[in-house]
């Protein structure tokens, strides 16, 4: 059974948005480090290192996950998606990353890639959501800048357009809890 | 001063920085690489809310793996002087703490080692000994005569008390009608910014300079303190900053004094020194808003109109008076009559100090807490008068035709119409279905209510408002602080293109695209083709006092800066082309990126050609124009004059107006508020980008709505800090966020050069009181503070309680605690034990019989009969810490009853309790034991472990008293477990 | 805010993991979806010498029908149990239950047995196995056992689970017919824990209310078929005998309203699924 010793750094290898990578890691290092100081993909930010803010989310294997609360180690042999990876060419924005320039969804832009990486995992498994999906899923997230409505937009926006519809007035909005 | 031709100023042009952010692309401190051999730091912070620093032992964490240096407050201090503060007052302010404590999270030592992890191992090592002193959190209990005194220098927790009289407040409240009072406990809060501190040093000691790279907002003033702090004149203080910084709201003012600290680490290393904070970090002692208790009374006519306010704020600086504060306290100072027209008011401003983080900068910076109040008591004036509460706002407004209006504080409101602003936002229906929805709610027996505010948003903040703080004589002294720099400079290079730079760097305000179309529309140029570069160094920039971005001052005065820069230039390359053209500069124009002679169109040239001139062929400038490369303009409002004798001073350049809306149902049962309807109003003068102004808004909304209802720093009352994670300081996501409703004027303002005025910071000053307000109205209640949690709103309206049943009144009921945040653990429990009570009692005595009983306990040293000291490791489940323990035996009522009291010290925190410990005869040889306590948690445990600590607390003495058990009565373990409920 | 160091075990069976168990006892902790660990390790309250992961265990992965239960082992995720087709019919209480969980990113990662394993006494995963009266099936090297969910639970992160041991599954009895079911829950936010929870299952001989946010672990009571204010009476004893406490978040009176009105609302769509 492999047990990789504390003390020893540990070769980890698999793909980072359909490319190889591997580094060196001790177990303990998070992959949030791993992914933004080992391997230069600093797109993915760190906002609180308890799994709260959502700013570091990334995928592994298709599936939405907290950087902060990943070892790199748990990494071996995934896939890993990061913000690098959504758009479609380098001098390219994707569909929701258009979408949220277009409804000014970010400002400083620091939770800006969980969100997208959020948002694009759940599009792939709900084309269709509601806007209370949305905020459902946008609500793992903390966003100190926006007000989320625009972020909502977007997501709405760039969804139909992914659906290939033509762009239509979100649906009516449920009054939000206190 | 207008600009004469506008095509992209005033669109909502998509910005030029998103792309780089949405792809993963975006230059924060921490994507920045650093040179090689760079150290990283990692910071020991006080678990003590007040306590002597009797020994830092850092020995053994010197020689640790990876570890470079261990640096303690006494090595600060050789380096380093206190940093000086608004007050004139004798109190330290150092960035770590040298020989005592005064705020849980206060910094004590740094380690610096080859990555955190290491550093962080370091921090363990440490061994820091405190002696515990008394505490105070509360600021009205600060002014006791018996409070613990925080700095003995300064005689006592009161470091300033200043009163203000502008008109006759006296004589109105004499004969005035009505007073009406309201007293207010503003709540701490903070702005929370996504991206934490971040700072990278190094230190030349052969220039002894310090290169600083920080996402700090200044460097305004703060440069200053932070040059004499570290013992370098200004300009061997390189402060540099990142091109982006990840949200601020003020907060990231709160970087400076790690910029001191971590200069210092790598001064000691001799390395550079790389420090980023985490959340914990952040949310204990980063930067908190003030806390404030305000007393406000209006004498009132019979009609409603208010002639006069009597203020009593008593403001809350926590343990450091940290500069610039106390800012908050007078950033308002101007504008204390908030949208009113009130000609006798009556301030008496104290601040005081109390076992809690410093404050300083956050968003709205004292206008939560003013308006808060102020917005209050024009509700309960109505309410008190039987009035309507908006023909109290309406009929107490400033009125259209009084701009530019000269307030009783000495504020000069530069333009407005809130009249017709106040009427425009309930018009079309709005308040007319707002009070439908609130009368067929009620007709239906559900709780709704509307509220109203009407705020004042000051901006542009004169750099002399904070010396009202000190007496006109104590000013003179000092010599006038007034004004408001600002500056910009627009080049050309060798090919024509225009670049932009301005001192004001941004955390999201989109400045490089405000800029562009700014300067865009000066140059008749496509807006793609102005380049702006934001990021800043004091070392060759163009900077001033008030260089930054704070006091929502960019639209107003970096903007107009710019626009100033760019027209001088502007008028020198039309000097040029006049000369090229054979015309006079008046004919001259630029339009899509041509310069011409107007009326004469076969008459043109590139404004890229006319742009370079000045490098290639400078023999051809015309005279009077030395060159056309580089324009740097600076820029300070007349206005912003410094405080008068009287005390009058026009704390801000412009002053917003913003007038909100409400309608909220609120759920008695549950506590919650469902926001069924937000509007909002605002002038904010001329708006220069109408997506960039709503996305301030609905921003600002979002934070107040936090403020409104989940938000605080809470301390317990021994100081013990509990919010310092986000799930227990509660910023609110996007399933609680309401979409609003929001509505513009536009009355640009005479005093800036684009007529714009601030909006960043409105809505945190007029949404809390607004919804605040509208629960008030559901709920037929005077007195509301924030947050308004479930619990506080449920208890407002709870009918009395359904008692405890009568067959369960013989069942002991848990005390509860006292308030909410009280986080005093108490509890009680018995257990019988086969073993007489003789036999039990010797061994709460006995040093062998104790080892074996306590917890985790690795050895018990007996000090006296009834003193003992132990080393143990206890926690639940995952959770174990090693602890230091001390244990003492009183009220000694041998063998029947004790007091047991203790107190524990570790990496985790610090925890202390007491117990009656009673025994009882119980049966044949046997003896009932059974046990009250209470215990308290502090440092990081009960920061950011609290909902772990009921259970741990419970089974750790649990876990006591089964060993207790099972050693009196070895023979019947079984027994004793079953009893006791459960395993250890 | 970085993790302490640990050796780190990727066990790919099952044996393994039960040997490294018996090896590290309380040195080890064992790591899955890693949601409620690893915030502890990254403040290091937690400090373990070893973690043994156990993601990689081949045949843990699947949820399994086992005659009346619904059988979910180590490495289930949140969120495919949530997916898990036919869920409503086949346990309305979890289908109503699991959205509340946490947040669509934590249940991407975090487990079903781990939610157990941590035993918050606001979590949903312990009030439905409380409230079922499901079981948690324990395997060390030595033994296999199972436990009613009411005796594994002790508090936080206190459960009956010994250090050698790992919780191989839980299993929630599936829906009966002639049962109703229902599920409420007041938070401060969408997605955080639970100042009350309740989770009704009602028959018609019988009310069973399971509390959640109240008492040091999930709660549960039995009621013969009380209407009115025999009802409401000993909803109320209920709440009192729950020992409610304050804390940051909300006070005991509060949480005492909340079994009171909650409660009853929960029965009382409890009831109306019966009818």
């Amino acid at each position: 059974m492999p047990r990789l010793n504390a003390a020893t750094r540990h070769r980890v290898a698999f793909t980072l948005n359909g490319r190889p990578v591997s580094l060196e890691a001790e177990p303990r290092l998070l992959a949030t480090d791993a992914l933004r100081h080992g391997l230069g993909a600093t797109g993915t930010h760190v906002g609180c290192e308890h799994g709260v803010c959502g700013a570091c989310t990334i995928q592994i294997d298709g599936q939405p996950a907290r950087a902060c609360l990943t070892l790199a180690v748990q990494l071996e042999g995934a896939a890993v998606t990061t913000v690098e990876g959504l758009a479609p060419e380098r001098d390219r924005l994707s569909v929701m990353q258009a979408a949220f320039r277009r409804n000014h969804a970010l400002q400083c832009g620091f939770c800006t890639a969980g969100i997208l990486v959020s948002l694009d995992a759940y599009l792939r498994e709900q084309p269709a959501p509601s806007e209370q999906d949305l905020r459902e899923v946008v609500g793992g997230h903390l966003c100190r800048c926006t007000g989320y409505t625009p972020i909502i937009r977007a997501a709405l926006e760039a969804a139909a357009c992914l659906r290939g519809e033509p762009l239509s007035q979100p649906s009516d909005r449920e009054p939000a809890h206190v | 001063m207008k600009i004469e031709t506008i095509s992209w100023t005033g669109q909502s042009l998509e910005r030029v920085e998103d792309a780089a952010l949405l792809t993963g692309r975006g230059r924060f401190i921490d994507d920045l690489g650093v040179r090689p051999g760079t150290l990283h730091a990692a910071i020991l912070r006080s678990p003590h809310a007040h306590a002597d620093i009797l020994s830092v032992d850092v020995a053994a964490a010197a020689v640790m793996p990876g570890v470079a240096a261990v640096i303690t407050g006494r090595d600060l201090a050789r380096l380093t002087t206190p940093m000086v503060a608004g007050l004139k007052v004798a109190v330290e302010n150092w960035p770590m703490a040298v020989e005592r404590v005064r705020y849980v999270g206060e910094p004590v030592a740094i380690v610096v080692a080859a990555d955190r992890y290491l550093a962080e191992d370091g921090l363990d090592a440490i061994e820091v000994e405190y002696r515990p002193l008394p505490c105070v959190v509360d600021p009205l209990a600060s002014l006791e005569p018996d409070a613990p005194v925080l700095h003995d220098r300064a005689g006592g927790n009161l470091v300033s008390d200043r009163r203000f009289r502008y008109g006759d407040p006296k004589a109105a409240f004499a004969k005035a009608a009505h007073r009406v009072e309201v007293t207010i406990a503003y709540p701490r809060n903070t702005g929370a910014p996504m991206e934490t501190f971040g700072v990278v040093a190094e230190y030349d000691p052969h220039e002894d300079a310090y290169d600083v790279l920080a996402n700090f907002q200044g460097p305004f003033s703060i440069h200053a303190v932070l040059a004499r702090c570290l013992k370098v004149p200004g300009n061997r203080l390189r402060l540099r900053m990142p091109p982006e910084s990840g949200g601020s709201f003020g907060v990231k003012q709160g970087v400076a004094p790690y910029a001191v600290l971590i200069g210092v680490a790598a001064r000691i290393a001799g390395a550079p020194v790389k420090w980023i904070e985490d959340r914990l970090e952040h949310l204990g002692a980063a930067v908190a808003a003030t806390n404030r208790v305000t007393t406000l009374k209006a004498a009132v006519t019979a009609e409603g109109r208010i002639t006069a306010l009597d203020w009593d704020q008593l403001e809350d600086c926590g343990a450091y008076p940290r500069a610039p504060e106390p800012a908050t306290l007078y950033r308002m100072h101007g504008n204390m009559t908030g949208a009113y027209d009130i000609a006798n008011i009556a301030i008496r401003n104290r601040v005081v100090l109390t076992n809690k983080a410093p404050t300083g900068l956050v968003r709205g910076f004292g206008g939560p807490q003013v308006y808060y109040a102020l917005e209050r008591l024009m509700q309960r004036i109505a309410a008190e008068l039987g009035l309507d509460p908006l023909a109290v706002i309406r009929t107490n407004l400033i009125p259209g035709g009084a701009f530019p209006y000269r307030t009783a504080s000495g504020a000069l409101y530069d333009s407005g119409d809130y009249v017709k602003a106040f009427d425009l936002a309930l018009a079309e229906g709005r308040l007319a279905d707002v009070q439908a929805r609130r009368d067929a709610a009620r007709a239906a027996g559900r709780r709704y209510g509307i509220g109203f505010a009407a705020v004042v948003e000051p901006s542009v903040s004169n750099m002399g408002y904070i010396t009202t703080v000190l007496t006109a004589a104590e000013r003179q002294k000092a010599g006038p602080k007034n004004g408001a720099q600002a500056t910009a400079t627009i080049a050309l290079d060798p090919v024509g293109s225009v670049g932009v730079h301005v001192a004001s760097v941004p955390q999201g305000q989109g400045h490089r695209t405000v800029l562009a179309q700014v300067v865009a529309d000066v140059f008749g140029m496509p807006c793609e083709a102005i380049r702006v570069v934001v990021d800043l160094d004091t070392g060759k920039d163009a900077w001033s006092i008030a260089s930054g971005n704070y006091s929502s001052r960019f639209a107003a005065a970096v903007a107009g800066a710019a626009h100033l820069a760019a027209t001088r230039l502007r008028d020198k390359l039309a000097m040029i082309a006049a000369a090229q053209l054979g015309v006079a500069p008046a004919q001259i124009g630029f339009a899509g990126g041509a310069v011409f002679a107007k009326g004469n169109p076969a008459s043109t040239l590139p404004f890229a050609r006319v742009a370079a001139l000045s490098h290639w062929s400078p023999a051809l400038l015309p005279a009077g124009v030395d060159q056309a490369i580089r324009e740097t303009a600076f820029w300070t409002p007349p206005e912003l004059s410094a405080p008068d004798e009287e005390d009058h001073v026009n704390s801000s350049l412009c002053h917003g107006f913003i007038f909100d809306m409400a309608g909220v149902e609120v759920d008695a049962e549950t506590g919650k508020v469902r926001i069924d309807r937000y509007v909002t109003m605002h002038d904010c003068g001329r708006v220069l980008h109408p997506g960039m102004v709503e996305g301030q808004i609905r921003g600002g909304f979002a934070q107040a709505l936090g403020a409104t209802f989940y938000e605080e720093l809470a301390y317990a009352d021994d100081g013990a800090f509990l919010t310092g994670t986000f799930a227990d300081y509660l910023l609110p996501t996007a399933t609680e966020t309401p979409d609003i409703e929001i509505l513009h004027i536009e009355t640009p303002s005479p005093f800036t050069p684009l007529g714009a005025k601030g909006v960043g910071e409105g809505n945190c000053m007029s949404t809390p009181v607004c919804l605040a307000n509208a629960v008030a109205d559901a709920l037929g209640v005077a007195q509301l503070d924030l947050p308004l949690t479930p619990a506080r709103i449920a208890a407002l309206v709870a009918a009395p309680e359904p008692a405890l049943p009568e067959s369960h009144r013989e069942r002991a009921v848990g005390p509860g605690a006292a308030k909410p945040g009280d986080r005093t653990l108490r509890g009680q429990g018995q257990a019988r034990v086969a073993a007489p009570p003789d036999v039990v009692w010797a061994m709460l005595l006995d040093v062998d019989a104790l080892a074996s009983i306590i917890p985790g306990c690795h050895g018990v040293e007996k000090l006296s009969e009834t003193h003992f000291k132990a080393d143990v490791t206890i926690g639940v489940g995952p959770v174990k810490g090693r602890y230091k323990a001390q244990i003492m035996l009183s009220d000694l009522d041998a063998p029947r009853a004790a007091t047991l009291s203790g107190s524990v010290s570790g990496a985790l925190g610090t925890g202390g309790g007491s117990g009656r410990v009673t025994l009882t005869t119980a049966g044949e040889g046997g003896t009932l034991i059974a046990y009250t306590y209470e215990a308290a948690v502090g440092g990081k445990v009960a920061a950011i472990g609290g909902r772990l600590l009921d259970g741990a607390a419970k089974a750790i003495i649990g876990q006591f008293f089964a060993a207790l058990s099972r050693r009196a009565a070895p023979a019947r373990p079984g027994f004793i477990a079953r009893l006791l409920g459960r395993r250890p | 805010m970085k993790p302490a160091a640990f050796d780190y075990i990727r066990a790919r069976e099952l044996p393994e993991a039960l040997e490294a168990l018996a090896r590290h006892g309380a040195d080890a902790r064992v790591i899955a979806g890693g949601q409620s660990l690893l915030p502890m390790l990254n403040m290091r309250l937690a400090r373990p010498a070893v973690l043994i992961d156990i993601m990689g265990i081949a045949g843990l992965d699947r949820v399994e029908r086992d005659g009346d239960l619904i059988v979910v082992p180590a490495v289930v995720r949140q969120a495919a149990l949530m997916k898990r087709p036919g869920l409503s019919g086949e346990q309305p209480l979890l289908a109503a239950a699991l959205p509340w969980l946490g947040h669509y990113q934590t249940r991407a990662r975090g487990t079903v047995c781990g939610s157990a394993a941590h035993a918050d006494p606001s979590a949903e995963i312990p009030l439905c196995l409380v409230a079922l009266d499901g079981e948690v099936r324990l395997r060390s090297r030595r033994r296999w056992r199972s436990v009613r969910a009411a005796d594994f639970f002790g508090g936080m992160m206190v459960t009956d689970k010994a250090d050698d041991e790992l919780i191989e599954a839980v299993a929630f009895p599936a829906a009966m017919t002639g049962t109703g079911y229902a599920f409420r829950e007041v938070a401060r936010r969408h997605g955080d824990f639970a100042i009350v929870g309740c989770a009704a299952v009602v028959t018609r001989d019988a009310i069973h209310l399971a509390v959640a946010g109240v008492a040091d672990k999930p709660q549960r009571r039995s009621f013969p078929p009380l209407k009115g204010s025999a009802l409401t009476d000993a909803l109320n004893g209920f709440a009192w005998d729950l020992e409610a406490r304050d804390d940051f978040h909300a006070t005991a009176r509060l949480r005492r309203d909340l079994v009171r009105s909650l409660g009853l609302s929960t029965i009382g769509e409890a009831q109306r699924c019966l009818a």
